[in-house]
């Protein structure tokens, strides 16, 4: 078709004219997209370029190396040990399946194992996947010879925590383990190490209560990792402080022993230092295996520790509050001689009961004791003789000296869940139960029974308040990274020599007198004197109808029903070092079940080693060499008892 | 006015034609593949082998197909319009039943070794047809509502076809590209005020219709619009992409990172950073000196075909060469409005530098039209 000249001009203007507005448009477009890049890479660059870097350096913690504990003469109680573990990068295994039964084909892969890194390559996440912990150097060492067959498989190490001494420790310093959710929500500004995987924490005992110390402060490293969270190279390292090693007060062969000594018992046992307050051995027992919590309990091993009926879970020098029967006499006879009310020389008539209040109390001697003085009374524990000084002196004075030795308060020293014990007075009674204070309970707290309950810890500071008259504290811990822990100044108990020196004596006569309740557990070396007292504790009621019949015998009574062995004493009597307080769950008699096992481990303490034979009773020392043979002991080095003969 | 009309003795003939090629133009597209080849041994992490390599031989390929083009007189393709059209508008059917499906979309299909996006085609013989139709159309008719219709019914077609793909980014480019040869030939300008005043409805009617029976768009080209929106809200999301090539985009600063330095390609941290999202490594590691001279390519590539256009009488090849310049312009001004957070992530090549042969090869092929009005124009 044609077109006029015109036509043509006119149509070739409009398309010119339509040209030029479209390229100032297009013009106006690119100057708003170079404006835009101007904005971005010129004015916002510096925001930019943080966010970059934010993107690609990431920064990754060097978990410290956890402090170590030692005895107080430095040997190891909790160390740290290589562990080999073997992991897979998900980014360069690509089949992790495939790759892990490859792994299976070279070393032992548990299924339980293979399940869960199975389940852990599932997730998306930048960190490896873990697929077996705690290999040994064999294992270890086949992965890595095999490393090219086996693609973004590597070998790794770390420290995980070991307790050579394993039961003897397991409930003063406790363990580790991987942190819990609830571990984690305690803590208001959790320490970014928790997060990282595998890390482990103190649960109980030493190993909590001095966490902040024993922990360390991580180190980091800062690395550059691509989109998916691969580490491609190490930009910068900060070296973290590894954890302050701890020494404890406690000697670790002198544990060994009492917790030998305890054996199978269900019992428990405290070895204190009576002039600066040093633990020396705290045995509860029977005990377990702390690194079997380290590496994951099973369901079997678990269970078989809280069904055991004797507690070894439980640690029951602290956490245990028992009646302390007997043992208590010596508190009710200071508490009537400082008020006063009686002298050392006050006796009084024993014929076997006590009538008060309409009720009758018997002397745990049916026939009774006649007269008795302090001495003999504690000597010879009789009951009817603090039946008759405690309605002199009343509860609330007895309640304050049982303070002013320790009892009825907690005492604080890195262990878990210490128990305040009691210490009942008027007050306490009519704000528990609403009632008021009544004769008979003076009559049974005067002997340690009714309301009255004491730890092991808390027997042993009183034993060793009446040794020294000073008011020394319980220490655990002997030194922080070389800096000793400070020694609670122990000031005066305000009790006269003179009164502190009858019951002393009276203690004396308890482990000496011919009729003394724990004389068969006599010291006889002189330079090493015993003085102590027994306690035997009830756990039922006996009815007058019993009583009527006669007293069942504990042999004849099922376990649970027995009484409570008890024993505190201290040694050397004349220059006291240490006291023991010993307590024996329904071991029956005092001076049966525990006064041995106090001596046995008070005399440990001043031996070096085990106690010379000629430190018994000669008539003992055939059956003492026998026990002490018999006795599963650890080597010096601290290696399991027999490992050395196998 | 028909080929008889020219006056042929004035027209170049022979091997003579390449003194009248446009030299510029070509030396100005070598430069901007060129950029392409280097950023694509960039982000393979300096491998030649992996992108830079067949992008290098697709360009070869491409650049003799323009000078084909170019050296075959422009009312030969004129007339060639309408079969262009139709064979294109085929092949997009053909996809809609053979097509392979990629990244969620039915774009290509198979034809031997050569994977063929119809889509890309689809682009110039729009453009072609629109030419052609305008060329032969009485000039006074141009602005009647009969004759308006029958080209928005031809611009319509390839894109309703593409949209249901889905490609939502062809589709705007098409609409684009076919609305300016419209507008170049001379319709009125109340048409255009009447489809803008359409088009803001029709946003709002695709906004609305969200969620309910008749949901007019997929719901990742809603997510699209929620990311373009607030690239924020949903950071490790749908919001990453645009986050990341941003953050590449604003941390090359003025001079760069410097080449192969980009940490933001380098660590994987950028999306398809060999396609839509070179721009972002260009600018990450060349910095706003690299990113501005690139923009500055592209106008200067706008500017000769204007030129071109405006100079050349004939008006078949000015409306073919301004609606291919304006087609060239949407591709990089959509896809650097994208990449940095100024229009939502519709899925647009950086054009002759993204990975990629179907564009390359068609926007070639476009460029050999140019070249062959310049070549051809009256004299």
């Amino acid at each position: 078709m044609r077109r006029s000249a015109r036509d043509t001009e006119e149509s070739a203007r409009k398309v010119s004219r339509r040209g030029l507005f479209l390229g100032g448009s297009m013009l106006a477009v690119v100057a708003l997209l170079g404006a835009r890049m101007r904005h971005m890479q010129v004015d916002q660059a510096d925001e930019f370029r943080l966010l970059a870097e934010d993107n690609r350096i990431s920064i990754r913690l060097i978990p410290p190396a956890r402090g170590q504990i030692f005895d107080r003469n430095g040997k190891l109680i909790a160390g740290n040990e290589q562990n080999y573990r073997v992991v897979i990068s998900r980014d360069d295994a690509g089949d992790v399946e495939d790759v892990l039964q490859r792994i299976a084909r070279i070393m032992p892969v548990s299924p339980d194992d293979f399940d869960r890194a199975m389940k852990e390559a599932k997730r998306r996440s930048p960190l490896p996947i873990i697929v077996a912990d705690r290999l040994s150097w064999e294992d270890v060492s086949t992965v890595a010879i095999n490393a090219p067959a086996l693609p973004g498989v590597s070998p790794e190490f770390g420290l995980s925590r070991v307790y050579p001494r394993d039961t003897d420790f397991a409930h003063v310093v406790g363990y580790v383990g991987p942190v819990s959710e609830r571990d984690l929500a305690k803590l208001e500004e959790p320490d970014p190490l928790l997060q990282t995987p595998k890390f482990q924490i103190g649960k109980i005992g030493v190993e909590t209560w001095m966490e902040g110390d024993l922990r360390g402060r991580a180190g980091n490293r800062r690395v550059e990792v691509n989109a998916v969270g691969r580490v491609m190279r190490e930009l910068g390292r900060q070296e973290g402080d590894p954890g302050a090693d701890i020494r404890l007060t406690i000697d670790a062969d002198v544990q060994n022993y009492a917790q030998a000594r305890l054996g199978e018992e269900s019992a428990a046992a405290v070895v204190m230092d009576v002039q600066n307050g040093d633990i020396l051995a705290i045995a509860s027992a029977p005990s377990f295996d702390p690194n079997l919590f380290v590496r994951g309990i099973s369901h079997a091993d678990y269970n078989a520790l809280t069904e055991n009926d004797h507690r070894p879970l439980a640690n029951k020098t602290v956490q245990g509050a028992y009646p302390p029967g007997s043992t208590f006499k010596m508190v009710t006879a200071l508490a009537a001689l400082e008020a006063g009310l009686i002298t050392t020389s006050t006796s009084v008539n024993c014929p076997g009961h006590y009538e008060v209040g309409g009720r009758r109390f018997h002397c745990w001697k049916r026939g009774g004791h006649g007269r008795v003085s302090l001495e003999r009374s504690l000597a010879e524990s009789c009951d009817v003789y603090y039946y008759d000084i405690a309605l002199k002196v009343g509860i609330d004075k007895i309640a304050e000296m049982g303070r002013k030795l320790g009892l009825g308060e907690r005492h604080d020293i890195p262990m878990s869940a210490i128990t305040d014990g009691l210490m009942p007075n008027k007050q306490w009674k009519q704000e528990r139960y609403g009632q008021e204070w009544r004769i008979g309970d003076t009559v049974n707290a005067s002997i340690g029974q009714g309301y009255v309950l004491t730890s092991p810890l808390q027997l042993a500071v009183m034993t060793s308040r009446i040794a020294s008259g000073r008011a020394v504290s319980p220490r655990l811990i002997h030194s922080i990274a070389e800096t000793q822990t400070p020694i609670a100044p122990a000031a005066d108990l305000g009790i006269s020599p003179q009164i502190l020196r009858a019951v002393q004596q009276g203690m004396f006569a308890v482990s000496n007198s011919q009729r003394g309740t724990a004389y068969s557990s006599r010291i006889a070396d002189n330079t090493m004197q015993l003085a102590g007292k027994t306690g035997t504790s009830q756990v039922r009621n006996i009815t007058a109808a019993e009583r009527a019949r006669g007293v069942i015998s504990n042999d004849a009574l099922p376990w649970n029903r027995r009484d409570h062995a008890l024993f505190v004493g201290f040694a050397p009597f004349e220059a006291p070092r240490y006291a023991v307080a010993v307590v024996v769950e329904h071991g029956g008699g005092g001076s049966t079940a525990a006064a041995p096992i106090g001596r046995d481990l008070l005399l440990r303490a001043l031996s070096d080693g085990i106690p010379p034979l000629s430190a018994y009773p000669a008539s003992q020392r055939n059956r003492i060499e026998t026990m002490h043979r018999n006795m599963p002991l650890r080597d010096p080095d601290g290696s399991a008892p027999g490992s050395s003969r196998a | 006015m028909s080929f008889l009309e020219y006056r042929v003795k004035t027209v170049p003939t022979g091997f003579s034609k390449i003194l009248y090629v446009n030299w510029a133009l070509v030396v100005l597209l070598v430069a901007i593949a060129s950029v392409g080849f280097l950023m694509l041994y960039s982000v393979a992490g300096g491998r030649l082998s992996v992108w830079a390599e067949p992008q290098m031989k697709r360009f070869l390929l491409g650049m003799s197909v323009m000078f084909f083009v170019a050296f075959v007189p422009i009312w030969f393709w004129r007339n060639m319009a309408g079969l262009a059209y139709g064979g294109s508008i085929l092949l997009l059917l053909a996809v809609e039943f053979f097509g392979s499906v990629g990244m969620g979309a039915q774009r290509w299909i198979e034809l031997g070794p050569l994977r063929l996006q119809p889509s890309e085609l689809s682009k110039v013989t729009l453009v072609m047809l629109l030419a052609a139709y305008y060329d032969w159309l009485d000039i006074k008719k141009t602005s009647r509502p009969l004759w308006v219709m029958i080209p928005v019914f031809l611009i319509l077609l390839p894109t309703v076809l593409v949209l249901g793909q889905p490609d939502l980014g062809t589709a705007l480019l098409l609409m684009g590209g076919g609305a300016v040869v419209m507008f170049c030939a001379g319709v009125s300008w109340l048409y255009f005020g009447a489809v803008f005043a359409l088009g803001a409805g029709a946003v709002a009617a695709v906004l609305t219709s969200r969620g309910t029976e008749w949901q007019l768009l997929k719901d990742y080209q809603y997510r699209r619009i929620d990311t373009f929106l607030d690239p924020s809200s949903d950071p490790l999301g749908s919001g990453y992409h645009i986050t990341q090539a941003k953050i590449a985009l604003g941390s090359g600063g003025w001079a760069g990172r410097g080449f192969m330095q980009g940490t933001q390609s380098r660590l994987n941290f950028l999306p398809e950073k060999h396609t839509d999202f070179i721009f972002t490594t260009l600018a990450e590691e060349f910095g706003f000196i690299g990113a501005f001279s690139l923009l500055g390519l592209y106008t200067l590539v706008l500017a000769f075909c204007i030129a071109s256009a405006l100079q050349n009488k004939d008006r078949f090849a000015s409306l073919v060469t301004l609606g291919i310049a304006a087609t060239f312009f949407f591709y990089f001004a959509v896809n650097m409005l994208m990449v940095m957070g100024l229009a939502p992530v519709v899925g647009v090549p950086l054009p002759l530098v993204s990975y990629g042969g179907s564009s390359m090869l068609v926007l070639l092929a476009a460029f050999g039209l140019v070249q062959s009005a310049h070549v051809h124009r009256p004299r």
